[in-house]
C-alpha cells in the first residue's frame, strides 16, 4: 500500500518532538487567537512568520498550518459563549450555538463542535491524503497557459469569501495584483514604481500588507467605539451531550464532513461557503425546521464539521497547485518560498517526508485540539476578559517588532502603517480586504505565467482559448464572475419590483 | 430600501481610480514590448486600466444607486496615535535600542485608547517591554542590541 508507506512516512516526521511541539504551539496559539476577538489568524501568521524562518521548514508549516485550524475551532468556543463569531465560518454556529448555551446547554454544544470537528477533522485528512497525490500528477502536467487560467480562477472565487459587493471585491483582488507589480520585473529586471528606493526592489514584502490589512486596520475599527466586552459566561457544566444529542448529531456530522470536504478544495476559501450550506440542509431535510435558530444542536454540529473539514482539504489546492484559498494560506506560500521550496505538485515528489509529514501533522493537531479545549474551556471563558486597553498595545509592539526582524528594515514597517491605513479606508467603504492578500500573492504568478505563454506560443493569445484545459478553467471563472454579480443584480431587480407595487 | 447616493462607494471609487491611474501613469514610462514579448510596462498598464475602471463603475453606480453603509466615526486620536507610534519604532529601533524603543511605542499605543488612565499606561507598557524582550531577544535570539549607540553604549 503505497498510501499507508506515505502516511508511515508521514507520522514519522509528524512525531518528531520538536514538531509535535511546535504543532502544540500551533494550536494553542491558534486557539487563542479564534477566541480573542479583534486579532484573527491571519494577522497572527503575519507577525510569526519572521520568528519561523529559523526553522526547519516542516516544523515551521505545521505550526502556522496548526494556528489556522486552531483558530477556526477557537472561532466557534466564542460564538457559542458570548455570540461572537472570532472567525466569519463561526458566524453559523452562533445561531445555535448561543442559543443553546442562553439555555444552559452550552456545555453540550461545546463539546458537539468538538466532536464534529474531530470527526471532520479525520476524515478530511485522509481525503487530503488520498486525493492530493493524483492531483498534483494531474497539475504536473500544467503549462503556462493553464497556470494563468487557474490562477485567474482562484482570484475570481476569491470573490465568495467577501462579504458585500462583487464589484468591490473583484477591485480590491485586482488592486493587490497590482501592490504586487512593484519592485523589479522578472524578465528584464527592471525596477517598476520604486521611487528609485532600493529597499522596494525586492517588492512589497507581503508580511506588512497581511499585518496592516489585518492588525492595524482591525484595531482601527475596533477602536472607533470602544465598549466593554461583558462575557456573562456561568460555569459550563454537563459537557457530555444526552443519548438523544448523541443521535441527532450523527446524521449532521457526516453530511457537513462531506460537504465540507468537498467544497473545501474550491480555491478561494470554500470554508465559510461549506458551513453556510451545510446549516441550510441541515435545515431543509430536518423534521423539526421550526428549531433552528432556538437552539437545534443540528445547528452546531452540521456547520462545525463542515467549517472543519473544508479548513483541512483547502490545503488541496495549496499543496497540489500551489495556490492558497484564504488568506493564511497566502503567507503560507511566502513561508514555502523563504524556505526554498515552490509550493506546487513538485512538493509532493520533491519534498515528500515535508508533505507527508504536514498532512500527518493535521491529524495530530486536531487530536492536541480535542485533548487540549474540552478541559480548558475555563481558561479562554477568562482570556476573553483580559481588556483590550492592554491587548491592542500588545498587537501593535509585537508587529512592529515582526516586521522590523524581517529583514531589519524600517521601511517594512512604514509600510504596515500605510497599509493599515490603506485598509481602514477601505473597509470603512466596505471592500473587504482578503482579496486584496490573495490578489498581491498571486498577482506575479498571474503575471509570470501570462507573459511565459505568450512567449511559448509567439505572442499568440487564442491560446488560452485552444487548450483545452485552459479554456474550461476560464470558462468556470466567467461562470463564477457571472454567478457573484447576478445576485445582486436579482435583488436589486426585486427591490424595484417591490418599489413599483 | 431606496437608491440613494452613497458617500463611501463615492469614496473608495475615487481610491481605485487614483491607484490605478497612478499605476497606468507609471507604467507607461517602462518599455511596453509587443505581445510576442511583454515588456515591465504592459501588465502593470493592463491591470492599473482594470482597477481604474471598476474604480469608476463602483462611484458610478455608488453616485445613482450605492450601497447603503454606515461610515461611522473615525478614531483620530488612534489614528494619530498608532502612526506616530509605528513610525518612530521605525526610526529609532536601530539607534536607541530594542528595549527603549519598545518602551516608547508600547506607552504611545496605549494612549490610542480614550479609556486608558496614565497609571494603566504606564503598567502595560512595562509588562508589553519586559515581555517582548524576554520573548523576541532572549527566547528568541533576535539580533538588536537592548539599549543603542544613540545612548552612548
Amino acid at each position: 500500500m503505497e498510501l499507508l508507506d506515505n502516511l508511515a512516512l508521514g507520522f514519522s516526521t509528524a512525531l518528531l518532538i520538536q514538531n509535535v511541539l511546535y504543532c502544540f504551539v500551533g494550536v494553542l496559539l491558534g486557539t487563542a487567537v479564534g477566541v480573542l476577538p479583534g486579532i484573527g489568524p491571519t494577522a497572527t501568521v503575519a507577525m510569526l512568520l519572521p520568528i519561523t524562518f529559523s526553522f526547519e521548514p516542516v516544523t515551521a508549516l505545521i505550526m502556522l498550518a496548526g494556528i489556522y485550524y486552531g483558530a477556526q475551532y477557537g472561532g466557534s468556543t466564542t460564538a457559542i459563549l458570548i455570540n461572537l463569531p472570532g472567525e466569519s465560518s463561526a458566524a453559523v454556529t452562533a445561531l445555535d450555538g448561543h442559543e443553546m448555551a442562553r439555555q444552559g446547554r452550552a456545555g453540550p454544544a461545546l463539546a458537539t463542535a468538538a466532536v464534529g470537528s474531530f470527526i471532520a477533522g479525520t476524515v478530511a485528512t485522509v481525503v487530503l491524503a488520498v486525493a492530493a497525490p493524483p492531483l498534483a500528477r494531474v497539475a504536473l502536467q500544467f503549462g503556462p497557459a493553464e497556470y494563468f487560467s487557474l490562477v485567474l480562477l482562484g482570484l475570481i472565487m476569491s470573490i465568495a469569501l467577501a462579504r458585500g459587493s462583487a464589484l468591490k471585491a473583484l477591485a480590491m483582488i485586482f488592486l493587490g495584483v497590482l501592490l504586487g507589480t512593484v519592485g523589479q520585473d522578472i524578465y528584464t529586471g527592471t525596477p517598476r514604481f520604486t521611487f528609485g528606493q532600493r529597499e522596494l526592489y525586492g517588492g512589497i514584502d507581503f508580511v506588512s500588507v497581511a499585518v496592516g490589512m489585518f492588525g492595524v486596520a482591525e484595531i482601527l475599527r475596533n477602536l472607533e467605539n470602544e465598549q466593554t466586552r461583558t462575557a456573562i459566561v456561568g460555569k459550563v457544566k454537563n459537557l457530555w451531550p444526552t443519548r438523544e444529542d448523541r443521535r441527532r448529531i450523527v446524521g449532521p456530522i457526516l453530511r457537513g464532513t462531506g460537504l465540507g470536504a468537498a467544497l473545501g478544495v474550491l480555491p478561494g476559501g470554500g470554508h465559510v461557503l461549506a458551513s453556510f450550506t451545510s446549516y441550510a440542509v441541515e435545515k431543509r431535510i430536518s423534521k423539526r425546521p421550526q428549531e433552528f435558530g432556538r437552539g437545534a444542536i443540528e445547528g452546531v454540529a452540521g456547520p462545525e464539521s463542515a467549517n472543519n473539514a473544508a479548513a483541512q482539504t483547502s490545503f488541496i489546492p495549496l499543496l497540489t497547485l500551489g495556490l492558497p484559498a484564504h488568506p493564511v494560506m497566502a503567507l503560507m506560500v511566502g513561508a514555502f518560498i523563504v524556505h526554498g521550496i515552490t509550493p506546487g505538485p513538485n512538493v509532493i515528489t520533491d519534498e515528500p517526508d515535508l508533505f507527508w509529514g504536514l498532512i500527518a501533522s493535521m491529524w495530530i493537531g486536531n487530536v492536541l485540539l480535542v485533548l487540549l479545549n474540552l478541559p480548558l474551556i475555563g481558561l479562554w471563558v477568562r482570556m476573553l476578559r483580559i481588556p483590550y486597553q492592554v491587548l491592542f498595545p500588545m498587537i501593535i509592539l509585537f508587529a512592529a517588532i515582526g516586521t522590523y526582524s524581517l529583514g531589519f528594515n524600517a521601511y517594512d514597517v512604514y509600510a504596515i502603517v500605510f497599509f493599515g491605513l490603506l485598509g481602514y479606508i477601505l473597509i470603512k467603504c466596505g471592500c473587504e480586504p482578503a482579496p486584496l492578500l490573495l490578489g498581491f500573492v498571486l498577482g506575479p504568478l498571474l503575471e509570470e505565467n501570462l507573459r511565459r505563454a505568450l512567449i511559448i506560443n509567439r505572442g499568440d493569445a487564442s491560446v488560452f482559448l485552444t487548450r483545452p484545459i485552459s479554456a474550461v478553467l476560464l470558462a468556470v471563472a466567467v461562470a463564477a464572475l457571472v454567478l457573484a454579480i447576478l445576485p445582486a443584480i436579482r435583488k436589486r431587480r426585486e427591490v424595484v419590483f417591490a418599489e413599483d407595487e | 430600501m431606496e437608491r440613494r447616493r452613497s458617500f463611501p462607494d463615492v469614496l473608495v471609487g475615487g481610491i481605485f481610480i487614483l491607484i490605478g491611474g497612478a499605476f497606468v501613469v507609471g507604467s507607461l514610462g517602462y518599455e511596453l514590448g509587443t505581445p510576442l514579448r511583454m515588456g515591465p510596462g504592459a501588465f502593470p498598464l493592463l491591470v492599473g486600466a482594470l482597477v481604474a475602471a471598476l474604480g469608476l463603475a463602483i462611484a458610478v453606480k455608488g453616485l445613482v444607486a450605492g450601497e447603503v453603509i454606515a461610515f461611522g466615526p473615525i478614531p483620530w486620536r488612534a489614528v494619530g496615535v498608532i502612526v506616530l507610534a509605528l513610525l518612530f519604532f521605525g526610526f529609532t529601533v536601530r539607534g536607541l535600542g530594542f528595549v527603549p524603543t519598545s518602551a516608547v511605542t508600547a506607552l504611545l499605543t496605549t494612549l490610542a485608547s480614550r479609556r486608558v488612565r496614565p497609571l494603566m499606561a504606564v503598567a502595560v507598557a512595562a509588562g508589553l517591554t519586559v515581555a517582548s524582550t524576554l520573548i523576541f531577544v532572549v527566547g528568541l535570539q533576535l539580533r538588536l542590541p537592548l539599549w543603542g549607540p544613540w545612548l552612548g553604549f
